[in-house]
């Protein structure tokens, strides 16, 4: 112990006198930095312990799933390649009709984006507020290689009458800038009409606001759908003896070895018109040939191919704290007067929260976020958001707005998180 | 309270047996009355079937034959809700999610009682067990003591007649538990109500009780007052469970009424009483408590017997000596020595003489 390095010595060795108020240890110094010093080595080692995890989180998750939702509000494809439009569009305020500098600066970006071969980049930018301009973009940068003759106005006009296009200048407007709101306002179906005013979209494009509301809407059926099939699962799992509970068990956690493709597949043979349970039903005689339920590429499938996947996240935190809640419980309630139902109610139920927390929060997460179920078994009536979002990210190639939907959702959910804790507290939660 | 009498039994218990899987019985034919204000314990290994018996009387396990009644009524069909019996875990089992003056209320609140009466209640119960200021607090807040406290306050706050308790004292530290023996004792005195308590503590059981019904193997072997359970075991079950207790095989060699000769495997002759010996040449074990051993000749009865016995050590224990002998070919014969002043001082080897007065030897048989 007289190791002088040993971090335990410095504390061991504390003096008893307080010479000017603050303690010292026995050869003189501050105690409070003698404490800090000795607990140093312990905290870089530690910290160098977790370095790995940390390195990796941050290449792995942070650095790029910022960098994507970065694109929701930061998209350069215009302005980076357009300079001097947009620098006209930075020195005329809003409602200024394009003179002839801005065409003149309209047609040397033109011209220069097509010789450096990113008219596409522009005209993409473009595409997204004013679906079918890619093409204007890309035709007259053809024409436009080599450069374009004064008077501009008329040289462009004459190429495609649509540079005339109000609404194609307010988009160019709005894209000059990196940082816009667009990709926002077109995720909860509101665009910016010719004056920049936010208004709604035309009613058959109204897709977004309804999605989002069909996936809380569906992710919440599925929870309840879960809880009330996992509950008594996990009830039985948590009383029965060992030897049966373990089958059980192997039972819950049987899909959870199988893959996802697999069991969507095969919930695919039951549900279709000429599949099992249909077959079973025209057999029996409840319904005849020509009326065969329609179960799987609508909602309902959606909803009975995602409960199915989803339910031993429900049961498995259920069942870890249902397996601590001992027996003498409910007898204890039992025996003070109540009836098995207000025992279950008052004492049991009440009990089981933080497990039923934890499995309801997990089950509707994974269910906001679901993907590969609702795109197989969803037809067009079961699909989500995120099938939105991958459509975004591998058939428009609409990056940004794959990233602005994605951030709304991360945003509603952290709101729902919020509201748990405020309503049931987050230490109240037992996830195993 | 001790009389037995069957006209003012409370609790009956008639010809009960207990299976759980249709081919062992767990409880072998009980039979037991317990009267009114009684505080009744049932002793036992665990495995003996006295936490059976106690869940039957709950309503937590049905009997598989024979009848249970309460205050003449027979319970077999009532559900746990409505025999209005008082209870106390081992666990304690107070709902963690509610406050303690919620658990207290709790039972109140499912009878239908109203809030004034119901808080006038709850307050008389925790002054009873000297709990009045922990009303707001969580269970899990509480010590071990306080969390036993008010889960008897808890089986009381009703007014049960009769109130069962599991090892209620189990968990907690000896000095603790000596504490709260004596609270409950003086709870169960002062309210006059009947105690079914079940415990695998002997010391525990002597002390609270007014009767002790000792159970092994699904039976009652003994249910007699303490002392007369301590000081005239009736098997050689109960003498070897109550107590320490020194053990000498032997052969009967006289029957005279309530006085027997045995012969010891040694050859030796000593002086008992036959408790459940029927005749001469019967195989028996002499059971001796080692405080009545004596070796002192002027302390004996006259004409007793006495027999050689050689120091093996003594073990200082403050108020007693604890000298183990080497008797009649036993190791482990231990004889207890008040440690008074001037007491004769024993080494070990020396040689002595033991006896006891013939009515503290007791002849049982062999099983």
């Amino acid at each position: 112990m007289a190791n002088a390095l040993d971090p335990h010595a410095a504390i061991a060795t504390v003096a008893t006198g307080e010479t000017d108020g603050t303690l010292r240890t026995a050869d003189g110094k501050p105690l409070a930095r003698a404490l800090a010093r000795s607990q140093t080595r312990a905290r870089r080692r530690a910290f160098l312990l977790v370095l790995p995890l940390l390195a990796f989180i941050m290449l792995t998750f942070v650095v790029p799933i910022g960098q994507m939702l970065q694109r929701s509000f930061y998209n350069d494809g215009f302005s980076a390649h357009m300079p001097q439009l947009s620098q006209w569009f930075a020195d005329h305020p809003r409602g200024t009709d394009p003179d002839d500098a801005a065409w003149a600066a309209l047609a040397a970006d033109l011209s220069a984006a097509a010789e450096a071969r990113t008219i596409g980049i522009v005209g993409t930018r473009i595409n997204y507020d004013v679906p079918g301009t890619r093409s204007l973009f890309t035709s007259t940068g053809r024409k436009a290689r080599g450069g374009i003759e004064p008077p501009y106005r008329e040289a462009l006009l004459e190429m495609n009458d649509d540079w005339a296009s109000p609404r194609l200048w307010s988009a160019m407007r709005e894209a000059s800038t990196p940082l816009t709101t667009n990709f926002y306002l077109a995720s909860l179906d509101r665009t910016r009409n010719d004056a920049g005013e936010i208004v709604q979209v035309q009613e058959r494009q109204r897709v977004y606001v309804m999605l989002f509301m069909r996936t809380f809407w569906l992710s919440l059926l599925i929870t309840a759908l879960t809880f009330i099939l996992g509950f008594p699962i996990a009830h039985l799992l948590a009383t029965l003896p060992m030897r049966r509970s373990n089958l059980l068990m192997i039972l819950v956690l049987l899909p959870f070895w199988t893959s996802l493709l697999v069991r969507t597949t095969s919930w695919m043979v039951l549900l279709q018109q000429q599949g099992v349970i249909n077959d079973i039903l025209v057999w029996l005689g409840l319904i005849g040939n020509g009326q065969r339920l329609q179960m799987i590429y609508n909602q309902t499938g959606t909803i009975i191919a995602m409960t199915h996947i989803l339910l031993p996240f429900m049961i498995l935190p259920l069942y870890s704290v249902m397996r601590t809640i001992n027996p003498s419980y409910v007898r204890a309630a039992r025996s003070l007067g109540a009836t098995s139902w207000t025992a279950f109610r008052r004492v049991y139920f009440p009990q089981t929260l933080p497990g039923l927390g934890a499995g309801a929060l997990l089950v509707f997460i994974l269910a906001v976020g679901y993907y590969i179920t609702p795109a197989l078994v969803g037809g067009s009536s079961g699909q989500l958001i995120s099938n939105m979002i991958a459509m975004h990210m591998t058939d428009t190639l609409n990056w940004s707005m794959a990233a602005a939907l994605a951030s709304l959702l991360l945003a509603a959910v952290l709101i729902l998180y919020w509201l748990y804790d405020r309503l049931v507290g987050i230490d109240n939660l037992k996830l195993g | 309270m001790l009389d037995q009498g069957q006209d003012d039994s409370f609790v009956v218990f008639e010809h009960v047996q207990k299976s759980y899987d249709g081919k062992t019985l767990v409880v072998k034919d009980l039979n037991l009355n317990i009267g009114k204000g009684e505080f009744l314990t049932m002793l036992g290994p665990s495995g003996s079937g006295k936490t059976t018996c106690l869940m039957m009387l709950a309503g937590f396990e049905t009997a598989t034959h024979g009848d249970i009644r309460l205050d003449g009524k027979p319970i077999n069909q009532v559900p746990p809700h409505k025999r209005g019996i008082g209870m106390v875990f081992q666990n304690y089992a107070l709902f963690p999610h509610m406050t303690v003056g919620e658990n207290l209320s709790f039972p109140l609140e499912v009878r239908g009682m109203g809030k004034a009466e119901r808080e006038t209640r709850i307050k008389r119960a925790l002054d009873m067990v000297q709990m009045g200021q922990f009303a707001n607090r969580r269970p899990a807040q509480l010590s071990g003591g306080q969390q036993q406290r008010i889960a008897l306050a808890r089986a009381l706050v009703f007014d049960p007649k009769l109130v069962l308790m599991d090892e209620p004292l189990g968990a907690l530290d000896k000095q603790l538990r000596e504490h709260m023996q004596f609270e409950i004792k003086q709870l169960h005195e002062e309210l006059g109500i009947t105690v079914v308590y079940v415990t695998h503590d002997q010391g525990e059981a002597l002390t609270m009780s007014d009767r002790v019904a000792v159970f092994n193997d699904g039976r009652i072997q003994q249910l007699a007052p303490p002392a007369a359970l301590y000081e005239r075991p009736e098997n050689s079950f109960v003498a070897q469970f109550i107590g320490e207790n020194n053990k000498l095989p032997g052969t009967i060699e006289q029957l005279n009424g309530d006085h027997a000769l045995v012969k010891l495997a040694t050859g030796e002759v000593i002086d008992a009483t036959p408790v459940n010996i029927t005749q001469v040449g019967q195989q028996t074990l002499v059971s001796i408590r080692p405080e009545r051993v004596e070796f002192k000749p002027e302390l004996m009865p006259a004409g007793a017997h006495m027999i050689d016995a050689t120091v093996r050590d003594v073990i200082y224990m403050g108020d007693i000596l604890r000298v183990r002998l080497h008797v009649a070919g036993s190791d482990d014969f231990v004889m207890k020595i008040r440690n008074t002043l001037g007491q004769t001082k024993l080494e070990p080897g020396q040689q002595i003489k033991v006896g006891w007065h013939p009515a503290d030897a007791r002849a049982l048989d062999l099983t």
